[in-house]
């Protein structure tokens, strides 16, 4: 399903998308897959797969930890559209985040090319700016990949609008000035972000992300976004359990949870 | 055509590499900057500072044994004397200032051996500004006095334990810390790298060092230099010293990177001569990285050098040929350390004598290719203070007994 047939489906069942992150190649490439996997039968619309890189600014210490211990496993960039392929294969809606640097190197339109190939329909660029993604603009266009940028609480009106205006499929709104990690409590700027991006272009759909944990942040979310995207929470699941299946079984309940969330189930 | 453009890139390099979250901050440092740069009032506090509590213009000095040694004429632009023992002090004066206009009351620094990080704080110090200084873990344990130093100057230092747990991971989580406090906090960055505008701010703020020079030589001589050598990490001061001389097409610029072990054995700091063309911590540059694009962990035994990148307008000056960038390996540098220890009594930083090490390579090449003796300046961008310890191992002269503790400098 296309980005767009997936957040149209959820407004059709008066719900938000629930996207759910995971770097791969955590703790190895076939976990990670079987994690994905996992993720999408328990109630993730969206899975989005995070390419491990080893100076990821955006990235609280969950994502950095996690993403280190891919690299040290040896995860390559190839081995990340090798995932993609494998998770899309199951029907799953794969979306890539990636910084910029493993693409320049690659080659960008190969990579928008491969990334095509393997089935994932959309990537997300925390460090890419649309003033510097003229040519990823192009390579994304030419392969029919969507391309997600960020805003933020501190976007100006004028750059906000230009966001948006450069995005396709979806727009990420960072809910709170900070880096990726679940938080106690959702922003209060993010209700407001989520206006403003509403009045510059009606139509784009939205996803929250920063600092959504649990299935009562994901409602929360759900009431004024159309998508609600989890990270940190679910690598936890695995970074932190004592062995992988325990990690999958948690996992799966977490997906759950945020699931029922994000269909404004009960706040357990 | 003045570099960089509007959108602050030097060709194909520098630019913004950044979240979304920190462009209104870039933004308003960039104006703040513009206007600071037009106010005579900014400009008389900074010139004031420079001269007063620097301690500038700094020397420039005719190094006569070490020019018999070489076969070169050189001369020594001595930031080694400035306050706090680097060229760095004009940058962070600077910034700090900026700061104060700015209204932000508090400012963020990342350091790798700690010279930035002094300075910062000394700097935060005097503008009466709050200051956090980033530092890897490894780095806070080998320099526990530079930890110490920073402290006594009311600086909290936050050693970094993630990733390689060095100076790029410190830069990495001074940016973390900038995205969630950009209202309030002012990243004061040590080098002529990162997004735009740091590279054109802090080129211009420590561009003194060749404006200085270049009028002294001119005074001392009645000519301009052959050439300007410095040495080469991110690059402040290579650029700082380059800047004024660009136009003058007669003048060659040698800037010398950390060679380490050697280029060909991999273990080195070269962003240009061992590196290739990418994106690292908010700009386009020359780094040290993989095939897939993951940088990899630099090596030197010059602290102030051990990074993977380089600031993008060396980058630029490398690509049209106005500058030249050679690699000096740890041997060489160690070598030259020595040299001008013992011809001038100057004890060097293991940085600067990179540069001196380079002005010993290219000094016969100048020589043929002139027909007579060249005059090159050489940029002396810091005292050996803090390397006593690094250089006393190196050299063996460390007797058992007095073998300082890990991390002991002085």
């Amino acid at each position: 399903m296309s980005i767009a047939e997936t957040f149209a489906k959820a407004k059709a069942e008066d719900r938000s998308v629930l996207v759910g992150c995971m770097p791969a190649g955590f703790p190895t490439v076939d976990d990670s897959i079987a994690s994905m996997v996992a993720m999408a039968e328990s109630g993730c619309d969206v899975i989005e797969v995070e390419l491990p890189y080893s100076d990821p600014v955006m990235d609280g210490p969950v994502i950095q930890k996690a993403s280190d211990i891919a690299l040290a496993n040896g995860v390559r960039s190839r081995d990340t559209l090798k995932i993609i392929e494998a998770v899309s294969r199951t029907g799953a809606t794969v979306v890539l985040m990636t910084y910029w640097n493993p693409i320049e190197k690659y080659g960008v339109d190969a990579w928008a090319r491969d990334l095509a190939a393997a089935g994932a329909t959309g990537m997300i660029t925390p460090d890419l700016i649309p003033d510097e993604g003229a040519e990823w603009i192009a390579a994304a266009d030419k392969h029919g990949i969507d391309r997600t940028f960020l805003v933020s609480p501190s976007s100006t009106d004028e750059r906000l609008a230009m966001t948006v205006a450069s995005c396709r499929g979806f727009v990420y709104a960072t809910a709170l000035m900070g880096v990726t990690g679940a938080r106690t409590s959702v922003s209060s700027q993010a209700p407001e972000l989520v206006e403003r991006i509403r009045r510059a272009d009606p139509h784009m759909p939205v996803g929250v992300g920063l600092g959504v944990g649990t299935g009562a942040q994901a409602a929360e979310v759900a009431a004024f976004a159309d998508g609600v995207i989890v990270g940190s929470a679910l690598i936890r699941c695995v970074l932190e359990a004592p062995d992988l299946a325990t990690g999958h079984d948690r996992l799966r309940a977490l997906s759950a949870e945020l699931a029922e969330g994000v269909r404004g189930g009960a706040p357990r | 055509m003045t570099f960089p453009d509007m959108a602050g890139h030097f060709g194909k390099y520098g630019g913004r590499f950044v979240p979304e979250a920190l462009v209104k901050a870039l933004d308003e440092l960039e104006r703040a900057y513009r206007e600071a740069k037009q106010d005579p009032v900014f400009q008389q506090r900074f010139d004031g500072l420079l001269k007063n509590y620097a301690g500038t213009p700094s020397l420039l000095y005719r190094a006569e044994r070490l020019s018999e040694a070489l076969g070169a004429e050189i001369w020594l632009k001595r930031e080694d004397l400035n306050h706090t023992g680097a060229h760095k002090v004009r940058n962070v004066l600077g910034q700090a200032l900026l700061a104060k206009r700015m209204g932000k009351p508090r400012v963020i620094a990342e350091t790798g051996a700690g010279q930035h990080g002094v300075a910062s704080a000394t700097a935060a110090a005097l503008l009466d500004l709050e200051c956090v200084v980033y530092m890897g873990a490894t780095d806070t344990e080998r320099q526990a006095l530079n930890v110490a130093r920073m402290r006594m100057l009311g600086a909290t230092v936050i050693p970094v334990t993630n990733g390689s747990q060095t100076l790029k991971d410190a830069l990495n989580e001074a940016l973390r810390d900038w995205v969630s406090t950009v209202e309030t906090t002012h990243y004061l960055l040590g080098t002529a790298a990162g997004p735009h505008p740091f590279p054109e701010i802090v080129r211009d703020f420590v561009g003194g060092i060749g404006v200085e020079a270049r009028e002294q030589i001119v005074g001392a001589t009645g000519q301009l230099p052959d050439a300007v050598a410095a040495c080469v990490g991110g690059g402040s001061n290579a650029i700082g010293i380059f800047h004024a001389f660009v136009p003058d097409e007669g003048v060659r610029l040698f800037g010398f990177e950390a060679g380490g072990d050697g280029v060909e054995t991999g273990r080195h700091a070269a962003s240009i001569t061992g590196g290739s063309v990418g994106v690292l911590h908010g700009n386009r540059t020359y780094l040290l990285q993989d095939e897939d694009g993951q940088t990899m962990e630099s090596h030197s035994i010059s602290a102030g050098l051990d990074y993977p990148g380089v600031g993008p307008e060396h980058a630029w000056l490398h690509d049209t040929g106005r500058a030249t960038y050679e690699p000096v390996t740890d041997a060489e540098a160690m070598a030259a350390f020595q040299l001008l220890c013992r011809t001038e009594g100057i004890i060097p930083a293991i940085e600067s004598a990179h540069a001196l090490a380079g002005a010993a390579k290219i000094a016969p090449r100048l020589a043929a290719e002139l027909g007579r003796t060249p005059t090159i300046l050489v940029n002396l961008s810091g005292r050996g203070d803090k390397d006593v310890h690094t250089a006393g191992a190196y050299f063996g002269i460390l007797d058992d007994n007095e073998v300082l503790v890990p991390g002991e400098q002085e």
